[in-house]
């Protein structure tokens, strides 16, 4: 943490976006985590995504609930609106958000307490009940708060910094969404921005419940060498079966790599991701492909990253529940009291 | 251990030069590699250490700060009115935001507030080394020199046709920018070493005459006193008001000259004519112009100084060529310009092409011919050793000052022309070192390197013990004196300068350029804490490479060819730290951030070795 608040002066050749913002208008206060945590450069990739999709930062909302990483939207997207829910809630408070008003952006930011512990349950009807959101679980393995407990998704056997090992079975929250029905499943690496910026970007593209979970080391708890979230393990094990892009606009496009390690893939509203392959043969569209992938890279003790579930025929709540295009803070008095006679068709009808 | 790291690399290299083609790692242990990155202090010709300086008058410790100017630059109340502040236009704080910090004015403020310093000033030792040694003219080259060799024990003869010390400094600069007072003091300081003997109003006619006093070295600081002339009809009978620049200055300055003309024009575009445009406007000149041939962008005459001349009323007229002086009644009444415009030849230089409308005359009372300075050495013998160029230049070399008689050197406007104080300053201290290495039977040609040290910064977890925190104040005006009594009085001084409030407040723009960044390889674990915090992209992890190509793909593309990029050995992934130093506020986020402290801000205080009196192998 510093005491300085960020200088306002920026490089002179800053770029600005479409709409006139430099990356700096995307940022927030000055974080206070500790010095070189991974969440402070997830803050920084969730700036840079937005910054590069032009974002108009009122139009997102950024929801948390408790924990180091639910702090973190205090430091990106100061000009968007923001919920700060009880510990484990933030799902519920999303998906009610995104009920009432369908038009914003939603971006649940949560840690693995938050969500492998005493949400689990909330983490799990909000991802199987398709919320247009991104849910970015921030990973440590530790509770830094109060801290450095071995979280729920500590991998049995990694070790505390006082050097006691960890007996319980982790949860693994990639193959748990992708079991629950998110239609955008990846994983990636605080400290590898150039696939987690494009992860983000193109989550927040995607319409329906998308997931990342990124591995963040603690680096006051979880950052020495019996860890399996440090820095220099993940490092060490990261198998990332892609690289992606984000193709902006809906034009029919023509590759001119190698084939076979560079596809592009359609999604269900016409726009593209371009992957550059790393695993050869890994398809990302095959739910039971990815899941045995998944299970059989874990046994050999590596870290399975990159976009590993896409499903490009997605819908969201709003589609299986046919409510209003329209926000409801936007319904007017007609729409929202039809007035006697409907309210008579509408008891005929129950009768 | 990385093997899926270098396999994921694999399909990025076929967009990337190959590791291991790409630059070498930064030696920071070379005093030019951070002394570049302070761009004040590199561009100083005395490489004055400026930022050093700039937090003690912060500290609100003047005499400290002024004693740090006058080590360097020997003359910090008369540089603080009168430099040509080449430090500013390469202040970094000019790239980040509008302007630079005002430098020069703050050396000012150390020169006005400081105590009495008599007690920090060196002292001739009483027993002296038994050399001798002649300075020609007493300018500010000379008064370098004599300050530098005095407190070694050496004998200072110091010879100048005037009455007072100075040379230029006094005869040309007006009082109202610049104090007599001021003058007296700082030339006082040096005088009062003692072992200077000051043989003022002698004029030195005659090299070889000077040659058989058996001095053991003698220097040249005669300064470029022959003003130019112009040579068009009408100038010889109009003469009589038609005056050249310079010794219609020093003919002010030494009360000869107490009036001119109610119109007055002076010719010429460098900070001479301002000089001379500002003082006409004192001695009853209403109706002043300033004329160019020129354009008013290409005028030589520093931006503020013609700032200064248009805020008295004096308009500058440009693309004027003059052709000839009028008369009228035997005296002179105006002068004839061309119309001229600038045109590229088919070559692509500049050229000033006439218009071919029809030519315009000024009526004035008095011309001043300001359009350059030459040298003039009618009194140095051509059989004498010292050789000169076909431009009727003594060879000198440029970093011993030595010419081409081994006993004879030259410093300030007598060695390479006119150029401004602060480089005869800079001249003097290498002549000074190398009369005093010549005097010991040393080689001159082998230069002490400079001293340099530097010391981390920090003090406890949030704590630097320099202040980091980034003030977004404009730069900040030095207030004037009511035109009303300064056009009136030629002695009133113009600037009154920055009080000490506003100078606290200018102080804390400067950026701390010498508090460097200085990054440990084998301490960083790439966690990109640096990288996210930093407010002006300086920093990036990426695959080294060639210095032009690594340029192109960093957070922000380094385009400022100027300022090195700082680059660290391989890191654990295969790849490099590299710092843009160019647009680096050192405000320590950086180090705050790092939790491993692979960066640290450490102070970078680099002092120039001046004449010291002993052999290398014995300097401190």
């Amino acid at each position: 943490m510093t005491y300085l608040t960020k200088p306002k002066l920026h490089h002179p050749k800053l770029p600005q976006n479409e709409l006139g913002f430099t990356r700096r208008d995307y940022e927030g206060a000055v974080s206070t985590l500790c010095a070189g945590c991974g969440h402070d450069s997830i803050s920084g990739a969730i700036i840079q995504a937005c910054f590069e999709l032009s974002l108009p930062p009122h139009r997102v909302a950024k929801l948390s609930g408790i924990g180091c990483s639910s702090k973190t939207p205090t430091y990106f997207l100061g000009a968007s609106h923001g919920f700060n829910s009880v510990h484990g809630r933030m799902p519920s408070v999303l998906t009610g958000a995104n009920l009432a008003n369908r038009e914003l952006i939603y971006m649940g930011v949560s840690g693995d307490g938050d969500s492998a512990s005493i949400g689990l349950g909330q983490f799990a009807h909000c991802i199987r009940r398709g919320v247009n959101m991104v849910y970015i679980v921030e990973n440590n393995g530790v509770y830094g708060l109060t801290k450095g407990q071995f979280s729920a998704t500590a991998d049995k056997g990694s070790k505390s910094k006082k050097g006691v090992g960890n007996q319980d079975s982790p949860i693994d929250m990639v193959s748990m969404a992708v079991l629950l029905g998110a239609t955008f499943v990846a994983r990636s690496f605080s400290g590898d921005k150039e696939q987690l910026v494009p992860l983000i970007k193109a989550a927040i593209e995607h319409r329906g419940a998308a997931f990342i979970d990124c591995i963040s080391p603690c680096v006051a708890f979880n950052n020495h060498p019996d860890s399996t979230k440090s820095y220099d393990y993940v490092r060490a094990h990261n198998e990332a079966v892609n690289y992606l892009d984000v193709i902006e606009g809906r034009d029919e496009i023509t590759l001119d790599q190698a084939p076979g390690t560079v596809e592009l893939v359609r999604q269900h509203d016409g726009s593209y991701l371009k992957l550059r392959k790393l695993a050869a043969g890994y398809d990302p569209t095959s739910k039971i492909a990815a899941m045995n992938y998944l299970q059989e890279r874990h046994e050999a003790g590596e870290i399975v990253t990159g976009l590993l579930y896409l499903d490009r025929e997605a819908e969201d709540m709003h589609d299986r529940l046919g409510t209003v295009p329209t926000p409801l803070n936007a319904l007017g008095e007609a729409e929202l009291c039809p007035g006697s006679a409907a309210l008579a068709k509408v008891n005929a009808s129950l009768r | 251990m990385l093997g899926e790291q270098s396999a994921r690399e694999g399909v990025d290299l076929a967009e990337r030069p190959p590791v291991g083609a790409g630059m070498p790692p930064t030696d920071i242990r070379n005093p030019d590699y951070f002394h570049k990155v302070v761009d004040c202090q590199w561009a100083c010709p005395a490489h004055t250490p400026v930022p050093e300086y700039i937090r003690l008058i912060a500290a609100g410790r003047y005499t400290d700060a002024y004693m740090v100017n006058w080590r360097s630059n020997v003359f910090p109340g008369i540089l603080g009115r009168t430099c040509d502040r080449p430090c500013e236009p390469a202040c970094r704080r000019g790239r980040v935001e509008a302007e630079p910090v005002a430098i020069c004015r703050l050396k000012r403020v150390a020169a006005d507030n400081k105590n009495d310093v008599a007690a920090f000033l060196p002292k001739a030792p009483v027993v002296k080394n038994g050399k001798r040694v002649a300075l020609v003219g007493a300018g500010p080259a000379s008064l370098t020199v004599a300050r530098d060799l005095a407190p070694l024990g050496y004998e200072i003869v110091i010879f100048d046709s005037e009455r007072r010390g100075g040379g230029m400094i006094r005869s040309q600069i007006p009082r109202f920018r610049l104090p007599e007072e001021v003058i007296d003091e700082e030339v006082g300081y040096i005088v009062g070493i003692g072992n200077i003997e000051t043989r003022y109003g002698q004029r030195i006619d005659s090299l070889k005459a000077l040659l058989a006093e058996n001095f053991d070295a003698i220097f040249v600081g005669t300064g470029a006193p022959r003003g130019r002339d112009l040579e068009v009809p009408g100038r010889k009978e109009g003469g009589a008001n038609i005056h050249i620049g310079i010794d219609w200055l020093s003919s002010v300055s030494f009360g000869h000259i107490e009036k001119i003309g109610r119109r007055v024009i002076v010719l010429g575009g460098g900070n001479t004519a301002m000089d001379c445009c500002r003082t006409a406007r004192r001695l009853g000149g209403d109706e002043v112009k300033v004329v160019v041939r020129s354009g008013f962008e290409e005028m030589k005459a520093s931006p503020w100084e013609k700032e200064d001349a248009m805020h008295e009323g004096i308009p500058i007229l440009n693309y004027l060529v003059p052709m000839a002086f009028t008369l009228a009644h035997g005296r002179l009444s105006g002068v004839v310009f061309e119309k001229v415009a600038a045109k590229l030849d088919d070559k692509g230089r500049r050229q000033l092409v006439p218009t071919g409308e029809p030519d315009v005359t000024i009526e004035c009372d008095d011309v001043l011919v300001a359009i350059g300075q030459e040298n003039a050495f009618p009194w140095i013998e051509r059989d004498i050793g010292i050789e000169f160029d076909r431009w009727g230049m003594p060879k000198v070399d440029a970093n011993t000052m030595q010419s081409t008689n081994s006993k004879v050197f030259f410093g300030g406007d007598s060695a390479f022309g006119p150029k401004n104080i602060i480089w005869a300053v800079a001249h003097g201290h290498e002549a000074a070192i190398s009369i005093d290495k010549f005097c010991r039977g040393e080689n001159v040609s082998t230069r002490p390197p400079p001293m340099t040290t530097l010391i981390s910064q920090k003090m406890g977890i949030h704590e630097w013990s320099y202040d980091n925190a980034i003030s977004l104040d404009h730069r900040y005006r030095v207030p004037l004196r009511d035109q009303a009594v300064s056009l009136k009085n030629l002695k009133a001084e113009v600037e009154l300068g920055f009080d000490r409030q506003l100078g606290y407040a200018e102080t804390q723009r400067c950026l701390n350029c010498d508090v460097q960044t200085v990054f440990t390889r084998d301490l960083c674990i790439e966690c990109d804490a640096c990288v996210d915090i930093c407010p002006t992209d300086c920093i990036t992890f990426t695959v080294n490479g060639p210095e032009d190509e690594l340029r192109t793909r960093l957070q922000a593309p380094a385009l400022n060819l100027t300022q090195d990029l700082y680059v660290s050995d391989a890191l654990k992934t295969g790849r490099v730290m590299v710092k843009d130093e160019d647009v680096c506020l050192h405000c320590g986020l950086c180090a705050e951030r790092c939790p491993t402290g692979a960066w640290d801000m450490q102070k970078f205080l680099l002092d120039m070795t001046h004449a010291s009196g002993k052999p290398a192998c014995q300097r401190a």
